[in-house]
């Protein structure tokens, strides 16, 4: 692999550029592998990646059936925090947060992870409640994670609206500043490259069509457009699609599939410094470091694999950041677009082994998948090394569906009364 | 925003007239009690979330309050059809007939 | 200055010169024009700085595919807009606009040194760069970078214009005014049919604007355009939009028009809003959107001068403005001949037509002969000369394949291009219709439709007028009545990079002008494995400024194609998204803003609260009255009053935000055994509940009060958030689980205003107001429900407390809460009667250990966790969560549970969400075991108290934990939930 480095970069510069080698190579499907991974989104390539570097395991193919990093990974407004409430939650964001300080270091690719520090507004009694929980959970987890009054919160981003007659008035908010955001494709990109480096192949456009079974169960490989290919292990890292995947195992999953848009705006010269969310008004902006306002809206209400949503969807996102930030209300949006969500009923991630031997799953993310990307990267490739979870991964089982011991952050902080 | 026929109203209106209520089919047991908890697990959270054609219910909380099923692919979003509560679930050539 | 403006052409109205400021200088120009059109009346040509390498641009085009011309568009405070395209908007006396992106000045621009390192900067450098130290990241490069993003300026204030929307239906929705959807709404409309017929032009009329020469039945195009859109406007049935963009095509032919109405006004009229947005839901979509000239991709191809030949014929004929002096033409297709010619009749020198293809029909050849044109034909431009504005051409010969050496230097103040046409399928693509290639053109086409949608004329790759006409008033149901007498349109030749006789990697041939993409770029993404066209979009930013690709996409597509050796029609396109053009936030907003936004709901009571000082708190969609401070108060001061008020003497609360639900019918008391976890059949009339509800996962979802009014009614309340929720569920479970059951649901949250009387001379006060109700207390004993009247007033009357005390909750028709109200309070002033608000109701139901559901519970506790299986019907065999109930983890040991809190020191009031250890002295991360639910100062018992979860906590009453805070830790104890009069005396003074 050539080092990426001003250097290299003068280097080819001389040359006129023609002589960069491919970032990775565009692999041919072999008879077999060791380890399959269905799905190459940042998760999955994550994962190869960490199979190879950490685990030893170089002999993997991550399959794809459209471009890799097309998916979530590319369409996500990038946020990343692990001010989570409960201790599972906690451990496993703070885990990605840990491996994101440092990644483009790691990958000799730049990712662009810039703490910039996420800020999350409260607008009720109810609000401020919640999130001294956060607050206080997170301080005795080690997890930054700090109160601000109205006032500072307006010092750390300028153009929020804290005027107390606001419909949703500021009454405070939580900041991480450790949070932030990073350049999405390139997230997946610089896994792709770093994993092909250690010998993983990449194979695109290669929707996988079946799961094979042996008489006793456990997995020996996936029928693929271009043929079968075996393999013992198989990681399934597939996102909005887990729970086509999971069915051609003979499994069903407690998973549901929404649309979730998100928009840019027209660049500008920097204005917000910061990440803000707001859960009660449901707004979540950042700018990007080309200068486009980046915009998370809501899901639709029904399932859809469409990647498009409606307009009025946007409509009520837009109208909830301009309630927060009034001028914004001049911008412009630039482009809009359509994601696939896989959600659990407890909207916490299911990471771990299945009840067919050989096949692993890493899947409903929700909205928030992007931020775990090198934790769940990571930890899918432990669980698949060791065929055991790892600690951090373990209560996420597809089994506390059933016992009852649910992982419920949206519960924990959104009721009302 | 989606067009939905409701078949009580008999009237095509628009989505925000209504409200999505998850997949249609899944019966509450009768007995629940005698049910161990993976079959109680399964009734409550599994869902075949089909990318296809996909059984599900919505209502229609700002006309008739009413609920009812409906059959709509999930790849187009399209309706292929709607049907009151406590109707069969249709048959796989009857929804092969409408979609031609 | 010299004057550009050709007599005797252009619409523009020319009886009054108007004057408009662009970059602090003063021009001239007519109504009718455009920013650009104007500029180039007066010469300039220089507009903008690029994205990137900062380099000096002129207008590429003359309409909403503009990918150089963006300016700031000040209107003064609260009205500025960035990148505005200089080509749309319109000119009126007055306007100011500012260049972007530049410093100090658009002429001599500092950021410019960035081309001449531009090296440095191929496609995905910055993957590539700024890791290394790793602290400089975060310190140095990014807040470098960020500090150079973007385009115009940020907004600085609020805006001061307002949005209005508007739903609209109609069968025929027609997408471009141009002849193909003229035809197409005309044909439409004579049925009778509702169309409507939008174009984002200020004039309907589209390419026949730029067109004055072609004729239409016997009559020239503007002629022609003025009697159809006569007869259009005419037709009731036909509503024609002129300034409105559709931005997409959405799910079941629902699309989003936004309508521009101030932003051409001189004056603005403060009552009128600035956009509308309508939405549309069509039977029948027809688009006639057209299609983009396409640039060719050459050395200096965005030299300030350098113009697609469209544009300059629209600037020419519908402007009456000559974009130069001298003008040289470079095109691979025919449809450039007609601008030359256009301008070359107008009296502007054509110093050549340098054609790429060594074929070039006859009748062309002649005509420009005619006119001493002189046509160079297999011959390409190798490079532009000239720094803010275009000097001239270096060309040379291309034949079989190969360009020679030789250069020849063609002097010129202008280039204009052609390389094609793309017909724009935008709206098509966002209605997921599918695409296919159509070599002639080189270009994409629609293909199946995913929609009932139709296109036609150009966007459909039906090029020419009478095609378009034809194809038009078919789509629209007609015939094809048109005759036609115009140029042919003629056909032409795609490229890709153009060959070149220089070094190519010494050159910059541009691809996506205003993101600063070069063919280089392209090729580089290529040549480093990005074999996806979404990749190569993404790795070279290529298609993806504010222009959306419109002149790019398509020159990309096949720049890349090459580099990747895959047949174009195999690569495809990347995908289209909404919007078409930048689509203003606040038009999307509409009227969503200030009181509109999320609309705040307000009790009968409301009012008087406000009148008397009431401070207010959101609560879901409410607001309601937090606590009513006397004098200097702050919260603490009042909520100690209020409690010592409501405790000792009389309070009065305005509980009127409670959810309320009807339960009627004979099934009525079977179905609230379902619903809620209590038993309801054995409940006297008159008597009342305390309903909990679950989760059928068997977390507690919501609770209240519930009274039973007859043997078949049920007067349901339910927490002030969770109304919705409840009514939905028990819809859901009555409709679809249980049909068979005779049970009607109504909400009835707004009939009801609630006013709750709490204190030891409640009764007192309330006695002489009632009729038909004894109010004695073995009559009307706690927990029960009677009906009468007050004031003479129907009212249902509780005997119900959530402070503790002596309590009712006087229930009369919403319209009659505040009467109420007042004379309550009137009368209660001998009883020293005090208002309280929501903070005070929190104090004194805490006291008394009665839960807040959203509070002490979080959507993962359940009745046993919350203290609460007394509320279980235990020989029920079924309820909404019962099942789950009995789940394993819910049965294990070690769940969290509810409890009471006691600090050591009674003067720590704890932290809401503060956590709970079993030790103190922990390091972190230490092991919480539960967290403080709710705590207060008790006025009553002169200490803080406070609910918590606690891990087996009601096992460990009496033990001590720990609650670490940054300063202290400190100590509480465990105890009972109930703090107050465990044994309920008050309830039940006399």
């Amino acid at each position: 692999m050539v080092k990426y480095s001003a250097g290299s970069l003068f280097a080819n510069a001389l040359h006129g550029h023609k002589k960069w080698p491919k970032q990775w190579p565009d692999a041919a499907p072999k008879t077999s592998y060791d380890v399959i991974i269905v799905g190459a989104g940042g998760h999955g390539l994550g994962a190869a990646y960490y199979l190879a570097k950490k685990y030893g395991i170089t002999n993997v193919a991550v399959i794809e059936k459209g471009w890799l990093g097309g998916g979530n990974t590319g369409r996500n407004t990038t946020i990343i925090r692990s001010n989570y409430l409960y201790d599972e939650s906690a451990r496993i964001y703070d885990h990605a947060v840990d491996l994101w300080d440092g990644l483009s270091q790691e990958l000799n690719y730049n990712v662009m992870f810039s703490k910039r520090g996420v800020l999350m507004l409260a607008h009720s009694v109810h609000d401020v409640q919640s999130f001294q929980r956060h607050i206080h959970a997170n301080r005795l987890n080690g997890v930054d994670n700090q109160w601000l009054s109205p006032e500072e919160a307006k010092a750390f981003c300028p153009p929020l609206d804290i005027s107390p007659g606001a419909r949703y008035p500021v009454m405070g908010a939580a900041l991480q500043r450790r949070a932030g955001t990073a350049r999405h494709d390139t997230v997946a990109w610089g896994y792709a490259r770093a994993a092909a480096a250690l010998g993983v192949d990449i194979i695109q456009n290669c929707a996988v069509t079946g799961i094979k079974r042996g008489t006793d169960g456990a997995v020996r490989g996936v029928e693929t457009e271009r043929g079968f290919i075996g393999a013992n292990k198989i990681g399934v890292s597939a996102a909005g699609n887990s729970s086509v995947l999971m069915q051609m195992a003979g499994l069903r999953f407690p998973l549901e599939s929404y649309p979730l848009q998100a928009l840019v705006s027209e660049p500008v010269k920097p204005v917000m410094p910061c990440v803000v969310m707001s859960n009660s008004v449901h707004a979540y902006i950042s700018q990007s470091d080309k200068g486009e306002l980046v915009i998370g809206a809501g899901t639709d209400q029904y399932i859809s694999y469409s990647q498009r949503g409606a307009l009025h969807i946007l409509e009520h996102t837009l109208a909830s950041i301009c309630e927060i930030f009034p001028i914004f209300k001049r911008m412009r949006m630039l482009r809009s677009w359509g994601g696939v969500v896989d959600v659990t009923p407890d909207r916490s991630p299911i990471l771990g082994k299945t009840p067919v031997p050989g096949l692993y799953v890493n899947c409903g993310w929700g909205t928030g998948g992007f931020k775990a990307t090198p934790g769940a990267g990571n930890l899918l490739a432990y669980t698949i090394a060791r065929d055991e979870p790892h600690p951090i991964n373990a209560p996420y089982t597809l089994e506390r569906f059933k016992g009852g011991r649910l992982i419920d952050e949206a519960a924990a902080a959104a009721v009302a009364h | 925003m989606l067009l939905i026929k409701c078949p009580y109203c008999e009237e095509e209106r628009p989505e925000i007239e209504f409200s999505y209520a998850g997949e249609a089919h899944i019966v509450r047991p009768t007995d629940p009690s005698k049910m161990d908890d993976t079959a109680w697990a399964e009734y409550l959270f599994i869902r075949d979330n089909t990318r296809g054609v996909h059984y599900e219910r919505w209502y229609h909380i700002h006309g008739c309050a009413r609920f009812f099923n409906a059959v709509r692919d999930t790849i187009s979003d399209k309706f292929i059809m709607t049907y009151k509560m406590g109707l069969p679930r249709p048959a796989d050539v009857e929804i092969a007939k409408v979609k031609e | 200055m010299k004057n550009f403006r050709k007599t005797g052409r252009g619409r523009i109205r020319r009886a009054r010169l108007i004057s408009f400021t662009f970059d602090d200088r003063q021009y001239q120009g007519f109504v009718g024009d455009t920013l650009a059109s104007a500029l180039l009346a007066n010469g300039v040509h220089l507009i903008g700085r690029s994205f990137k390498y900062h380099r000096p641009r002129g207008f590429l085009g003359a309409g909403s595919e503009e990918a150089n011309a963006l300016v700031t568009f000040d209107r003064g405070p609260g009205r500025v807009t960035s990148n505005v395209r200089a080509t749309t908007l319109e000119l009126f006396d007055g306007l100011v606009a500012y260049s972007q992106n530049n410093y100090p000045n658009l002429k001599f621009d500092l950021g410019a040194i960035n081309d001449i390192f531009s090296m440095m900067f191929p496609a995905g450098f910055y993957n590539k760069t700024f890791m290394w130290p790793k602290s400089f990241w975060d310190k140095v490069y990014e807040p470098v970078i960020r500090k150079l993003a973007g385009l115009g300026p940020a907004p600085t204030e609020a805006d001061a214009d307002h949005y209005a929307s508007l739903y609209g239906h109609c069968e025929v929705l027609v997408v471009g005014a141009g002849p193909a959807g003229i035809a197409a709404a005309l044909a439409a409309s004579e049925k009778g049919d509702r169309v409507i017929l939008a174009d984002e032009q200020n004039e309907l009329g589209g390419s026949l604007l730029s067109n004055p020469e072609a004729r239409i039945d016997g009559q020239l195009a503007w002629q022609w355009l003025d009697k159809s859109l006569e007869t259009l406007w005419l037709r009731k049935n036909v509503t024609l939009l002129s300034r409105t963009t559709v931005i997409g095509y959405y799910h079941d032919n629902f699309l989003g028009l936004v309508e521009r109405l101030t932003d051409h006004q001189g004056d603005i009229n403060p009552a009128s809003p600035r956009e509308c947005l309508h939405r549309i839901r069509a039977g029948k979509v027809i688009l006639a959107a057209g299609a983009i000239e396409r640039p060719l991709v050459f050395a200096g191809n965005d030299r300030p001068g350098v113009m697609l030949a469209s544009a300059a014929q629209t600037y020419l004929n519908r402007y009456g403005v000559a974009v130069g002096d001298n003008v040289a033409v470079f095109t691979s297709h025919d449809s450039a001949y007609e601008t030359a010619f256009d301008l070359s009749d107008a009296g502007v020198k054509i110093s050549s037509i340098i054609d790429l293809r060594a074929d070039v029909s006859e009748i062309l050849l002649q005509q420009a002969h005619e006119r001493g044109i002189a046509v160079l034909t297999g011959t390409v431009v190798c490079g532009t000369k000239g720094r803010l504005r275009i000097t001239g051409v270096r060309v040379a010969k291309f034949q079989n394949q190969k360009v020679s050496n030789g250069t020849e230097h063609i002097a010129c103040d202008c280039l204009l291009m052609t390389g094609g046409w793309t017909p724009s399928v935008h709206l098509f693509s966002h209605s997921k219709g599918s695409l296919k290639w159509q070599d002639d053109i080189g270009a994409a086409v629609p293909d199946m439709a995913n929609e009932n949608t139709l296109s036609v004329g150009a966007c459909n790759g039906t090029f020419g007028l009478s095609a378009g006409l034809e194809e038009g008033s078919i789509a629209g149901g007609g015939g094809n009545p048109f005759r036609t007498e115009e140029t042919e349109f003629g056909t032409g030749q795609t490229w890709q990079t153009l060959p070149t006789n220089r070094d190519p990697s010494r050159i910059k041939a541009f691809v996506d002008f205003q993101n600063d993409v070069t063919e280089k770029d392209i090729n580089l993404a290529v040549l480093e494995g990005f074999k996806s066209i979404e990749h190569v979009k993404r790795y070279t930013t290529t298609g993806m400024a504010t222009d959306q690709g419109k002149t790019s996409n398509l020159n990309a597509v096949q720049i890349a194609s090459k580099a990747i050796q895959i047949p174009v029609q195999k690569i495809g396109l990347t995908t289209f998204r909404p919007p078409f053009t930048p689509t203003s936030f606040g038009a999307l907003v509409g009227h969503r803003a200030d009181d509109l936004f999320d609309v705040t709901r307000k009790t009968s009571i409301d009012g008087w609260a406000d009148d008397n000082g009431a401070v207010f708190e959101p609560v879901s969609l409410w607001r309601r009255a937090r606590y009513f401070p006397q004098g200097n108060e702050d919260m603490h001061a009042a909520v100690a009053r209020e409690c010592k008020a409501t405790r000792n003497e009389l309070g009065i609360f305005d509980a009127s935000t409670l959810g309320k639900i009807e339960v009627v019918g004979p099934d009525a008391a079977k179905f609230m055994n379902l619903m809620y976890t209590n038993p309801w059949t054995m409940l006297a009339i008159g008597r009342c509940r305390y309903g909990l509800m679950l989760h059928e996962d068997g977390y507690i979802m919501d609770d209240g009060v519930i009274g039973r009014l007859a043997d078949d009614r049920f007067h349901v309340t339910t927490t002030t958030g969770g109304a919705p929720r409840v009514l939905r569920m028990m819809e859901d479970y009555l409709q679809t689980e249980w049909p068979d059951l005779n049970v009607w649901l109504t909400s009835t949250t707004e009939q009801w205003a609630v006013i709750a009387l709490n204190g030891p001379h409640a009764r007192k006060l309330l006695e002489p107001f009632i009729d038909g109700i004894d109010l004695g207390p073995e009559a009307f004993p706690h927990m029960a429900v009677r009906e009468g009247t007050i004031f003479g007033v129907e009212t249902r009357l509780f005997r119900v407390s959530f402070s503790g005390e002596l309590g009712f909750e006087i229930n009369v028709p919403a319209h009659y809460g505040r009467a109420l109200w007042e004379k309550l309070f009137n009368a209660g002033k001998a009883y020293g009667i005090t208002p309280y608000g929501t903070e005070t109701m929190h104090v004194l139901r805490a006291e008394k250990g009665y839960i807040i559901v959203g509070q002490d519970t979080d959507g993962t506790i359940t009745p046993d966790d919350a203290g609460m299986s007394w509320a279980i019907g235990k020989k029920k065999p079924d309820f909404v969560g019962k099942r789950s109930l009995a789940r394993a983890d819910i049965q294990a040991p070690g769940r969290k549970q509810l409890v009471g809190l006691l600090t050591t020191d009674p003067n720590i009031v704890l932290e809401e969400g503060a956590q709970i250890v079993a030790t103190p002295g922990q390091s972190v991360p230490m092991t919480m075991i539960g967290h403080v639910t709710s705590s207060y100062w008790s006025t009553t018992l002169n200490r803080s108290i406070a609910l918590a979860v606690v891990k087996s906590g009601r096992a460990q009453t009496g033990s001590n934990i720990y609650v670490p805070m940054p300063e202290k830790t400190h100590e509480a104890k465990i105890c009972a939930t109930v703090f107050y009069d465990p044994k309920g005396e008050r309830l039940n003074v006399v």
